[in-house]
């Protein structure tokens, strides 16, 4: 099949940037997205013009490293479904589809379609950790934890920090990645001692990080390839709230 | 020839660790923050090494490619970690652990690191929890296991289908601990080009910034290397896309000894190649060997619908050949069982390139919510892949590259043979033998990264003054070395994308120096490789320059450096008359077409030595087993 792309152009972070037309030939339903961006890079580097750049790695859905805003949606169209992991049988003959990288103030273009998510890691130093050394921890079995918690700490525990959910807040709020972490520990005993504090200190971070608020539109839940629940958010709150 | 001495302890086997550490020195607690160790790479095996040196006061400084720790490749780890809890009372031992893992690895690791890594094995149990690793739990409020190949117990913990994500996460939130006390220093997006040695010993490395393109020296008193494995000489494997050998290489041109590079893991459940514009290959984990069945049709080239293939029509050949392991028989079994049915033409799918596994069974009998909640995440990846449900047409799959066994030699402290360089995790060649069992691989790199580097560094430091000199020439050469060779490749501009070799390469190790290999494939492969190697010195089309975010211009150093690992491993391939593990040479083969061991001639590690523009030299460690019985591995 034949595609039209118009994808974002931006040397730097500092210059302006802009969507660049490419007409893709020979796109099969069985590539992914990013082989066909790879086809595409592949010839522009024969033609001597600057290649595509976005952030990916693993291509299987779990590093969180890739994406995109796919004709305004995070991640394209499909529903828990990352950017890597989308295909081209997704996709209609003749189809135009745009190209973004996330866009949010937090996240700075690097180039073209990479951006800068260090901003979470700064949220997760504040205290997405039990604070545990190496080699006291006792017996993993002498504290059973009801499966329903551990399923639970789970589910939140699987948010691969892709910042789709920013991406698609129109407040640019972390709300939803900074909830499931919060979460995943406050289901566990292990996370009971420092949750007041980490609470406190992740939503300072994401403040001081310049993520916006939360007004309840659920465009994270809708857009998160992992399917992380907003109800995160709402514990989250729920948590805040309690210790101030 | 360079002395190898493995520096195992004397003692018992159950002793040894424990005594060692007895004897080791120790860094004077207000003395460990003078010293300065550098990381490289925060998968597990760095991840949990750097937090744990910093929370033992050493000034740390991590580097990784990635821009975060979370992004390394352990994070898609699927199945699970092994561990001697025996909870399920099964008859688990660490004896039992040491003793699948050295057979797994057809005899050809060391006795002395196995048993350690087994008997840690149950604290890296412990420590995920502790750290709120959510692992899977019975309805009692325990932890959950299941089985994997090669092992005839159920000592596998997981956390659905995604334990290398929840592990990684946990050793990364270790990390950020530290980062936020300011103990470790992390560069991202940094890129370890080169390590610099003083009068040979490792006192740090150069690393390149890739957003900026920055060339910089970073002195320390010791280096880690924890940079994962080189499956992606072959091209297609199921790394991640930009999994590479760099680090490694670099410090092997620098005199590290490279051990045992062609032994490679094909993992026998991968989604099978569909086009030439394949990127990467796609596991589906070995636990889902627990319960799907593999079968291929008894007619040659049944192209029916397999659901309308009856039962009498189906061979389960595993359950077949393997009567006592079944479906679970070890990786390098399974695979070259799959291969073998597709090349007699019992392959299945358009390509014939693939077999069938079957999850109808189990359906049937525990229902399909009982399958998603343990599989299901692996369904949707290969739903979403292929287009196919599992749930309701068996899954097609075929072995493809998985893992490295080889890597840099070290010794029983995991330090290579250049004093204060350590390489723990995937990187080195330590624990896996010729085969690695399921599992295994992340229960070993946190075993290295948490309880057995974090001691041994100090036995090293506690020798070492702390001192350092950062304006020694050694540093400033460094610099311009790496700077010079970014601008060569970039002044090439021929006609060849980097893709484009890259395929070349991997095509020509798949084909020769892949699953089955054979004396006049491997004398090919070495013919064509320097070909390739002349190719992209010549006729490479890097774009951009080297002073900008330029990821085309990373994976051309990255394939430069794999092209001549390339050579290396056919080299050691076309060296090694046997077969053993990963490592079949058609002209060793029983008559029932399993590897035939030479434990005679070839009961040593290879350690090769780099030599400038000439042939490398082959160093032996002598592998001695004073605790297992050397035997014919018998999955029937
Ligand atoms: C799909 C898949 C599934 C698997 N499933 C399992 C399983 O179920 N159980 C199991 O035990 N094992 C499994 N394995 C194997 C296991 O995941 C890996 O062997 C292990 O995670 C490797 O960890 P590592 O820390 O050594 O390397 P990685 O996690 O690969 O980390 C490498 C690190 O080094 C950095 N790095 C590399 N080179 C440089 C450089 N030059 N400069 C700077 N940084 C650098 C990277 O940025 C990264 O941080 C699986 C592997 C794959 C591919
Ligand atoms: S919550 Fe979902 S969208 Fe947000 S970072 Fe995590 S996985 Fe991505
Ligand atoms: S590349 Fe890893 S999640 Fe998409």
């Amino acid at each position: 099949m034949q595609l039209t792309l118009k994808i974002w152009r931006q040397s730097s972070a500092e210059s302006t940037g802009f969507f660049e037309k490419y007409i893709v030939d020979n796109v099969t339903a069985d590539m992914s997205f990013f082989e066909m961006l790879d086809m595409l890079n592949n010839d522009l580097i024969k033609q001597n013009k600057s290649p595509i750049v976005f952030d990916h790695d693993c291509r299987e859905g779990i590093c969180g490293t890739c994406g995109l805003v796919i004709n305004g949606r995070a991640h394209g169209p499909l529903k828990g479904v990352t950017a890597c992991q989308l295909h081209m049988r997704t996709f209609k003959n003749g189809e135009t589809l745009t190209v973004e990288p996330w866009r949010a103030k937090s996240f700075k273009v690097i180039k073209d379609l990479a951006v800068d998510r260090q901003a979470f890691d700064k949220i997760m130093e504040a205290g997405g950790y039990i604070s545990v050394k190496t080699g006291g921890a006792p017996d993993a079995n002498a504290m059973p934890i009801f499966k329903e918690n551990a399923d639970e700490a789970f589910d939140s525990a699987t948010c691969i920090g892709c910042g789709a959910c920013v991406a698609a807040c129109k407040n640019s709020s972390a709300m939803l990645f900074v909830g499931a972490k919060v979460n995943q520990y406050a289901q566990l005993p292990q996370g009971q001692v420092e949750h007041s504090k980490r609470v406190k200190n992740m939503v300072e971070a994401m403040d001081s990080a310049g993520f916006g608020n939360c007004t309840n539109t659920g465009a994270c839940e809708a857009e998160c390839p992992k399917e992380i629940s907003i109800s995160n958010i709402i514990k989250l709150n729920k948590e805040y709230l309690k210790f101030h | 020839m360079k002395s190898l001495d493995s520096k195992i302890p004397n003692g018992d086997l159950v002793s040894k660790w424990s005594q060692h550490k007895f004897n080791l020195n120790l860094v004077n607690p207000s003395n460990k923050k003078k010293y300065t160790v550098i990381v490289v790479g925060t998968g597990l095996a760095g991840a949990s090494a750097a937090a744990t040196m910093a929370e033992l006061g050493y000034n740390v400084l991590a580097f990784s490619y990635h821009e975060s720790p979370r992004r390394a490749h352990s994070i898609a780890a699927q199945g699970g970690i092994n561990a001697a809890k025996n909870y399920q009372n099964d008859g688990d031992s660490v004896f039992r652990l040491f003793y699948d893992t050295i057979k797994g690895g057809d005899y050809r690791s060391r006795e002395a690191n196995v048993y350690r890594l087994a008997e840690l094995s149950s604290n890296i149990i412990d420590q995920c929890a502790a750290q709120g690793v959510p692992f899977a739990r019975e309805y009692g409020g325990h932890l959950a296991n299941r089985s994997f190949g090669g092992a005839q117990v159920s000592r596998t913990f997981y956390a659905r289908g995604q334990t290398g994500q929840q592990l990684l996460l946990g050793a990364y939130s270790a990390l950020i601990r530290q980062m936020n006390l300011k103990t470790v220093k992390f560069f991202p997006r940094h890129e370890m080009l080169d390590l610099v040695t003083i009068d040979g010993h490792a006192k740090g490395i150069i690393a390149r910034n890739l957003l900026t393109g920055d060339i910089q020296s970073y002195p320390a008193n010791a280096v880690v290397l924890a940079t994962g494995g080189y499956g992606n000489v072959f091209y297609l494997s199921t790394n991640a896309m930009a999994s590479n050998v760099t680090a490694s290489w670099r410090a092997h041109k620098k005199g590290a000894l490279f051990a045992n590079p062609c032994f490679t893991q094909i993992h026998p459940t991968c989604i099978p190649v569909s086009s030439n514009h394949q990127s990467k290959l796609t596991l589906m984990s070995e636990s889902l060997r627990n319960d799907g069945r593999v079968w291929v049709p008894k007619k040659k080239n049944d192209l029916r619908d397999p659901n309308q293939i009856s039962e009498e029509e189906r061979d389960y050949y595993l359950e077949r050949l393997y009567p006592s392991f079944g479906n679970l028989v070890p990786r390098d079994v399974a695979s070259r069982r799959a291969k073998e049915m597709c090349d007699n033409g019992f392959g299945v799918g358009n390509t014939r390139l693939a077999v069938y596994l079957d999850f109808k069974d189990v359906i049937a009998k525990q229902g399909k919510n009982w399958v998603a909640e343990k599989y299901g995440n692996l369904f949707d990846m290969y739903h979403q892949i292929t287009g196919e449900s599992p749930y309701e047409k068996p899954m097609m799959i075929y072995p493809a590259v998985h893992y490295t066994m080889g890597g840099l030699w070290v010794d029983y402290n995991l330090m290579s043979n250049i004093p204060g360089l350590y390489v723990t995790g995937e990187a080195n060649f330590s624990d896996h033998g010729a085969n690695r069992l399921g599992a295994s691989a992340l229960m070993q790199g946190l075993a290295d990264g948490y309880f057995i580097l974090p001691y041994t560094i100090g036995d090293y430091l506690a020798k070492e003054s702390s001192a350092l000199n950062s304006t020694h020439e050694e540093y400033q050469n460094g610099v311009q070395f790496c700077n010079e060779q970014i601008k060569n490749m970039l002044s090439i501009k021929g006609n060849k994308t980097v893709d484009d070799l890259h395929k070349e390469l991997g095509k020509i190790m798949w084909d020769y120096v892949g699953m089955s290999r054979n004396k006049s494939n491997l004398e090919l492969a070495l013919k064509q490789i320097p070909s390739i190697r002349e190719d992209f010195w010549n006729n490479v089309n890097i774009p951009g320059t080297g002073k900008e975010f330029n990821p085309e211009l990373e994976k051309a150093g990255r394939l430069a450096d794999f092209i001549e690992l390339g050579e290396l491993m056919a080299k050691d391939a076309l060296n090694r008359e046997e077969s053993c593990g990963g490592h079949f040479r058609e002209e060793h083969q029983t008559d029932d077409n399993e590897a035939k061991r030479n434990d005679e001639n070839y009961s040593f590690v290879a350690a090769w030595e780099y030599v400038k523009e000439k042939e490398s030299i082959m160093h032996k460690e002598q592998l001695i087993f004073e605790n297992v019985k050397l035997a014919t591995r018998s999955y029937k």
